[in-house]
């Protein structure tokens, strides 16, 4: 066993990591307030490849295997969620299924403009009436000819207002439940495709979550993703692929609570001494510590099985669980140890709580990763 | 146009640095390439995209100094040279010697360099290269302009803009303001692991003894002493502007 990183990698986080402190961090709190990532530095990610995390060497992307991916992701993990909810979408949800269920065609017309993030991605699942019970979605796919034409409604699209590239899911034959899902490319200018407006959310600002309306929407037959009637199992192939690179990125905001609460702890005096020699304090800092490396193995070891292509399915949902709730439980003890200074924005902490919420839901919530969990014990 | 640049690697100054038997100690700190070298390297990344050509990075240096050429080769230089046999390190004099040994056996239009290395200050190494090599140079350029073999160069000069002309080849050393370096790209990192990177060794640049001899000695090193507290001066103005001659002349002697 080997945990070292690959110079390659170690030298990428490096990049990242000069990237955020010098570009992104001394902008979150006008990302915050503005709850927009300005333009110039969505433009510098893109120079410096962040678009391309998941993408293959030959369509311009990084050529990362799961472990890579990981560990850049982590480092992403450390600044302003917001900010890296725009790359994990993309890199995430809104490119993979391109990647590894695209043709030829498919991938060397959508990958290359998306690995530069001349075009960003976006995955379009959920819908008013289906979220944890996706394969009750509604959205309707009728082939005409060479097209399909969509009707219907998707909620809590991320980036769907600056995406070009969209992963939908829609019902191709209603007869055959959730084997009558379909998984299509759509583009942003495809006739009859409408983005609705922006929610305002808990955290997660600087990203943007919108609805999609499809309107007789006019979507050509090559663009059909993967095999007709297998948009279900490809949606959940997406979103369990998509589970280190958020794992990853709950890591990275959880090491970085845990350094400002070790930092604030030692910093901050109270009855005389450092809050950090009251032994509760250290109790706090011992349990997030624990957390943090215990992630860290899970985050690594299932990263590797991916990469050996061996079965993760139970393994994924465990990491997507643990990290989620890791990340919650860390940022709760760093309010705490922070105290009022925890709670007022204008330090991070209180950014970091209201955006470690979101984790536990999206993505599969915790109690549905429990369930795929459970019915894959002792199998 | 082919481009040599002259790359150090340094510890990072903004890091804390302790000296341990009169040396800075290696354990725990972060290296980089020297922040003057790193203008130079993204000038010659420039020219390279406006003019075609070649970027070779040539640097002596222990074997760490790898990973600031993979980092000088990640923002888009082509291949290095690296001199990290230790019977090559001396000062600045064998340093021009060992660079002048890798220089001569390429084609080049142009040398670029840092004005200095942020570890020891000297100022020399690119220059006396140039002494070396018998061709011009001009150093801590702020902007640098190439039109066909023309050379523009602009420098501080106090307060002041110098122009000084020049034809190629020519070697020239970067000033803070020459240019924003670029972070190398993600995808540039993968690529530059697979770019040639070559080792030298004395007996490669057949050197001699006498060119491997430093002319300089070390003889201590030492952190500056930390700043004191600084003194507000209070009262009538004119009072204070007696108090601020005489402390300058007479207490810290800084105007004599
Ligand atoms: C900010 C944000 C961004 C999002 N981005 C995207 C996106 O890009 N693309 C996309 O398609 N979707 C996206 N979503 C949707 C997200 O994935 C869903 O909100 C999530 O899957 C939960 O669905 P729901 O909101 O309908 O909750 P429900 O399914 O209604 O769940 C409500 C509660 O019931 C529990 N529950 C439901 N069923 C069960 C069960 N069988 N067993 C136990 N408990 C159960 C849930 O765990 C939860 O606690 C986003 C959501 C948000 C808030």
């Amino acid at each position: 066993m080997d945990f070292r990183l690959d110079p390659d990698v170690a030298a990428m986080k490096e990049t990242v990591r000069d990237f955020i402190a010098n570009e992104v961090e001394p902008k979150a709190m006008q990302i915050e307030q503005e709850d927009r990532v300005p333009d110039d530095i969505l433009e510098k990610s893109k120079r410096i490849g962040l678009f391309g995390i998941s993408i293959p060497e030959e369509y311009g992307g990084m050529g990362l295997n799961m472990v890579g991916k990981s560990a850049v992701f982590e480092e992403l993990g450390k600044t302003i969620n917001g900010y890296t909810t725009i790359l994990g979408a993309h890199n995430g949800i809104g490119s993979v299924g391109i990647v590894e269920l695209g043709n030829d065609e498919q991938r060397s017309r959508y990958l290359p403009k998306m690995s530069s993030g001349e075009w960003i991605g976006a995955f379009a699942l959920t819908e008013p009436q289906a979220g944890s019970n996706a394969a009750a979605i509604q959205t309707t796919a009728v082939k005409q000819g060479d097209r399909y034409i969509l009707n219907g409604q998707k909620i809590y699209c991320t980036n769907a207002p600056i995406a070009n590239v969209f992963t939908v899911m829609a019902v191709t034959d209603k007869s055959q439940g959730s084997k009558g899902i379909t998984s299509f490319i759509v583009e942003k200018t495809f006739p009859g495709f409408h983005v609705g407006s922006v929610e305002k959310k808990m955290g997660l600002h600087g990203s943007q979550t919108a609805q999609l309306y499809f309107d007789n929407l006019e979507v050509p037959e090559e663009n059909v993703l993967g095999t007709v009637g297998m948009g279900y199992v490809n949606a959940l192939k997406i979103l369990a692929n998509g589970r280190a690179g958020l794992a990853a990125r709950c890591l990275g905001s959880s090491e970085y609570l845990l350094d400002m609460s070790i930092r604030y702890a030692h910093e901050r005096k109270q009855f005389g001494k450092p809050i950090f020699e009251q032994q509760v304090i250290q109790h706090y800092l011992a349990d997030m510590a624990v957390e943090v490396e215990t992630l860290r193995s899970l985050l690594y070891r299932v990263a590797w099985m991916m990469d050996e292509g061996m079965p993760t399915i139970k393994e994924a949902a465990m990491l997507k669980l643990y990290a989620s709730e890791v990340y919650n439980r860390v940022a709760d003890k760093a309010v705490q140890i922070h105290g009022g200074v925890g709670y007022i924005a204008e330090y991070p902490i209180e950014r970091f709580y209201r955006d470690a919420r979101i984790t536990r839901i999206y993505e599969g919530t915790s109690e549905i990763q429990k369930n795929i969990i459970a019915s894959r014990l002792g199998k | 146009m082919d481009i040599l640049v002259l790359l150090k690697q340094t510890f990072d100054t903004e890091e804390r640095i302790t000296v341990e038997n009169g040396k800075v100690k290696e354990d725990g700190v972060r290296f980089v390439i020297n922040p003057y070298d790193e203008y130079a390297v993204e000038e010659a990344i420039r020219l390279k995209e406006e003019h075609d050509g070649t970027v070779t990075i040539l640097s002596i240096g222990p074997s760490r100094t790898e990973e600031a050429i993979r980092t000088a080769l990640a923002m888009g230089a082509d291949e290095a040279v690296l001199a990290d046999d230790e019977s090559l390190f001396g000062d600045e004099y064998t340093a021009a010697k060992v660079l002048a040994a890798m220089v001569k056996v390429r084609n080049y239009d142009l040398i670029i360099g840092g004005n200095q290395a942020v570890d020891d200050g000297s100022g020399q190494v690119a220059v006396r290269l140039a002494e070396e090599l018998g061709i011009p140079h001009i150093s801590t350029l702020t902007k640098l302009e190439i039109n066909g073999t023309e050379v523009v160069g602009h420098r501080d000069a106090e307060g002041d803009v110098e122009v000084v002309t020049a034809t190629l080849p020519v070697l020239v050393t970067a000033q803070q303001g020459l240019n924003e370096p670029r972070y190398p790209s993600l995808i540039g990192i993968r690529k530059a692991g697979k770019k040639p990177l070559t080792h030298v060794t004395a007996a490669d640049l057949r050197l001699s003894p006498e060119d491997l001899t430093a002319r300089t000695e070390i003889v201590e090193t030492y952190l500056p002493k930390p700043k004191e507290a600084g003194r507000i001066l209070q009262g009538e103005m004119n009072d204070q502007v007696k108090e601020l001659v005489h402390s300058l002349t007479n207490v810290e002697k800084v105007v004599g």
